[in-house]
């Protein structure tokens, strides 16, 4: 089988040495982490590799030899190169060499023992991968690790997983350096000196004490808000129907998961993480942009200047309505008296919504300037308020609604009774079905009439509903797109895009290859890239949990609900206590 | 070694066909598309421009007239970028895998790389589309679970579609290698 040699593209460059690393031989692979230079001791050698082994649970051994030279030195490296194999043996004995002028490349690699004869030569393929990007990347969907606490470490990531697996686990390999004193001289990604970051290491530093305040705090706030909600009713009823309290209460989970004191046990954790800090940051920034533009000009007091009008508006169109539905709408012919009941009994209840709303416009100027500086906690909050402040508004369109629903649910439910009373049957409540029952002639009488009465009452009923439920709909459809907004902002994993963004080789969605030049007679080289994964699986992989704002029903049960006059709430909360 | 021939997809436009031949070990096969042509763009945005200024002479609206030049470049843009395929690529590597590359006319790069571990064998399919019978190239991939199962078919050159005749040349390509991967890992 063709022997694989992975090599760090960081060494082509290096001096002649031993080449270090781990040998799979499931793939027939050897893996090359890094070269060791001449001098040294081989005692002090297998004593970092028996150190590294240690650390990481990672099996390295001297894989064979390193040979970077002129033409000239030739003769005396050979038969040295050739001598170490006796004292590091490994099967089978890497020798990679290539020529500093021409930098034309050539590989051997021998077997002692095997099947075949001893001494003979394998093909080997040259496979040139960067080790940082290597290092730092994480596969998707990840390979399945073995334990750390495995004994052995046989590490059974299948396939090119095994590669990033090796070089993730080395990490102890590569923390010295060319400028170190130590008794082995390494070349690997790090040995011109190790990459660290000033500012990095200091908010390391300053995390902990910050982090161990901020979820003190955080957790105040949590019980201050359990104690006080469950002891008063009316209050834990209001929390529950508003949902800027839900939104508030998702965001101190997400922040208490932030600021946890905890370290992150999986990369999969740590993503997260910062996907929901970057989330709460830009929610933050964008609500005080909103902010300083609302305060900005006096916009709040233009704000609450126009909002009466509209709303004496609002009650002026249906005002018009309810008195377009008390005449002939669209040329139907109603019941006069029961249409004049109706309409005057909605008339009076807008008539009284008006009177409430008008008694409160002194104040909406005050009450608003308040809520406005809720804006300050996230662009999620201002939006969740304004579709609080909707719901209120439009609560008279709301109380109209359930009325229509509920008569119209009322009669369709009278209607069905009696219709089986007509044909002779009746609902048996015992076995859930109809039965047939024999009734009275008084019984069927009276029930007959009623029937006839109610059946020719019902276009009136149902037209008043069809008008109430369409302005239900829209109104929720309106507050339905603000709650996709909060959603979008709630779930959008915006650390991971930038990331996908700005370092595609850190969430890798697999290798690629590319062949370099070759040469007839010189080894086959490639070169091993990461596959970036696409936005899209970034997105899918790295979602943050949202609110749960979404429709719980289908649109079938939806219509079917619609024609029965139930009630519906389609943005129902996940959790919520059914009405 | 590198060979080009020329050969036609299913609806009769013209591919030629780069074989490149490294190693015994390491074969890719590169298929070209025709490129765009200068009369079907010419076509498409004489069509767009003359419906807009057909809006235009009706609304009066000058805004019509910019938003066809926006509206055309755009979709030239996204055209070029996500829809027109260039060339596809197949480079098989005995011992490590097979990888599919297409390149847009944009230059973008999408590329797909399957383990050796986890192919079957790539057959040559038949396959009804639309009002023809035609043929294809695939991979076949090992099921995890079942030792004799496949999981998935992955089809290859997908927008270009070449005959019968360019596909036999990339088959028989492709299972020289699979024979030497089978007898290698059939040895211990």
């Amino acid at each position: 089988m063709v022997v694989k040699a992975f090599f760090p593209t960081c060494c082509a460059s290096a001096d002649s040495g031993l080449l270090v690393g781990r040998w799979v031989p499931e793939q027939s692979s050897a893996v090359v982490l890094a070269v060791v230079h001449f001098p040294f001791i081989p005692i002090q050698v297998k004593e970092l590799l028996a150190q590294v082994h240690q650390a990481g649970r990672v099996g390295l051994a001297v894989l064979g030899t390193w040979c970077h030279r002129r033409q000239e030195a030739e003769e005396r490296l050979g038969p040295f190169l050739e001598g170490l194999g006796a004292i590091f043996s490994h099967e089978p004995w890497l020798q990679l060499c290539r020529e500093r002028t021409s930098g034309l490349w050539s590989c051997k690699a021998t077997r002692q023992q095997g099947p075949t004869r001893p001494g003979v030569k394998d093909q080997v393929m040259l496979v040139f991968y960067d080790q940082r990007q290597v290092l730092l990347s994480q596969l998707h969907p990840p390979a399945a690790l073995p334990d750390r606490q495995a004994g052995d470490a046989t590490a059974s990531a299948e396939g090119l997983a095994a590669v990033f697996d090796t070089v993730a686990r080395s990490e102890a390999l590569f923390r010295s350096d060319c400028f170190d004193e130590g008794p082995v001289r390494l070349s690997h990604w790090q040995s011109e000196g190790v990459e660290a970051s000033i500012l990095a290491e200091l908010a390391k530093r300053a995390s902990g004490p910050v982090c161990l305040l901020l979820a003190c705090l955080l957790s105040l706030i949590s019980a201050a808000r359990t104690c006080r909600v469950f002891k008063l009713r009316p209050l834990s009823f209001i929390w529950s129907k508003l949902s800027v309290c839900g939104q508030l209460g998702h965001r101190l989970e997400q922040l208490a998961l932030v600021f946890s004191t905890q370290k992150a046990e999986s990369p999969a954790q740590l993503m997260r993480k910062a996907n929901v800090l970057v989330s709460v940051l830009l929610d933050v920034a964008l609500g005080l942009a909103l902010l300083s533009w609302l305060h900005g000009k006096d916009r709040i007091g233009q704000l609450a200047e126009a909002l009466v009008p509209v709303a004496d508006h609002v009650a002026e169109a249906l005002q018009h309505l309810l008195q377009w539905l008390m005449g002939a709408p669209a040329g139907l012919k109603m019941n006069r008296a029961l249409d004049q009941v109706l309409g005057r009994f909605f008339l009076y209840h807008l008539h009284l919504w008006i009177s409430y709303v008008h008694l409160l416009s002194p104040f909406i100027e005050h009450i608003l300037w308040h809520v406005g500086l809720s804006a300050c906690l996230g662009l999620t909050v201002a939006l969740s308020t304004l579709s609080d402040i909707i719901a209120l508004l439009t609560f008279h369109i709301y109380c109209f609604y359930v009325y229509g629903a509920r008569l119209y649910c009322l009669k369709i439910c009278g209607l069905s009774s009696l219709w089986r009373l007509f044909r002779g049957k009746k609902w048996n409540v015992l076995r859930q079905r109809v039965d047939s029952c024999s009734y009275d002639l008084d019984q069927l009488f009276i029930g007959t009439l009623l029937f006839t009465v109610l059946l020719f009452l019902l276009p009136t009923t149902a037209l008043y509903y069809l008008v109430f439920t369409l302005l239900r709909l829209l109104v929720v459809a309106v507050q339905g797109l603000i709650h996709l907004l909060v959603d979008l902002v709630n779930s959008l994993p915006l650390y991971s895009l930038g990331l996908r963004l700005c370092r595609p080789y850190r969430l890798a969605a697999g290798v690629k290859f590319r062949v370099l030049e070759h040469e007839a007679g010189r080894p086959l080289r490639l070169l091993m890239q990461i596959n970036p994964l696409p936005y899209g699986r970034v997105v899918h992989a790295y979602r943050l949990p949202s609110c749960g704002c979404h429709p719980t029903h289908s649109w079938g049960s939806l219509c079917r609900k619609l024609f029965f006059g139930e009630l519906i709430y389609p943005w129902r909360q996940r959790g919520d206590k059914q009405d | 070694m590198e060979d080009e021939q020329s050969f036609s997809d299913i609806c009769g436009g013209r591919l030629a066909l780069q074989r490149r031949y490294y190693s015994p070990s390491c074969r890719e096969f590169c298929l070209s598309c025709p490129r765009l042509s200068l009369r079907s763009l010419t076509a498409v945005t004489c069509t767009v421009w003359l419906a807009a200024y057909g809006l235009f002479t009706l609304c009066e609206n000058s805004m019509i007239l910019s938003a066809a030049i926006f509206i055309t470049l755009l979709g030239l843009l996204g055209y070029l970028h996500f829809v027109k395929i260039d060339q596809e690529t197949l480079l098989i590597i005995d011992s490590l895998g097979i990888q599919m590359t297409s390149s847009y006319a944009s230059g973008k790069e999408s590329t797909t790389f399957i383990e050796m571990g986890k192919v079957k064998d790539v057959v040559i399919n038949e396959a009804i589309y639309m009002q023809k019978v035609i043929y294809y190239l695939c991979i076949l991939l090992k099921d995890p679970v079942e030792p004799h199962g496949i999981s998935q078919v992955v089809p290859v050159f997908q927008s270009t579609k070449p005959r019968l005749d360019c596909l036999i040349e990339v088959y028989r390509s492709c299972q020289e290698i699979l024979a030497h991967q089978k007898a290698a890992s059939a040895s211990p």
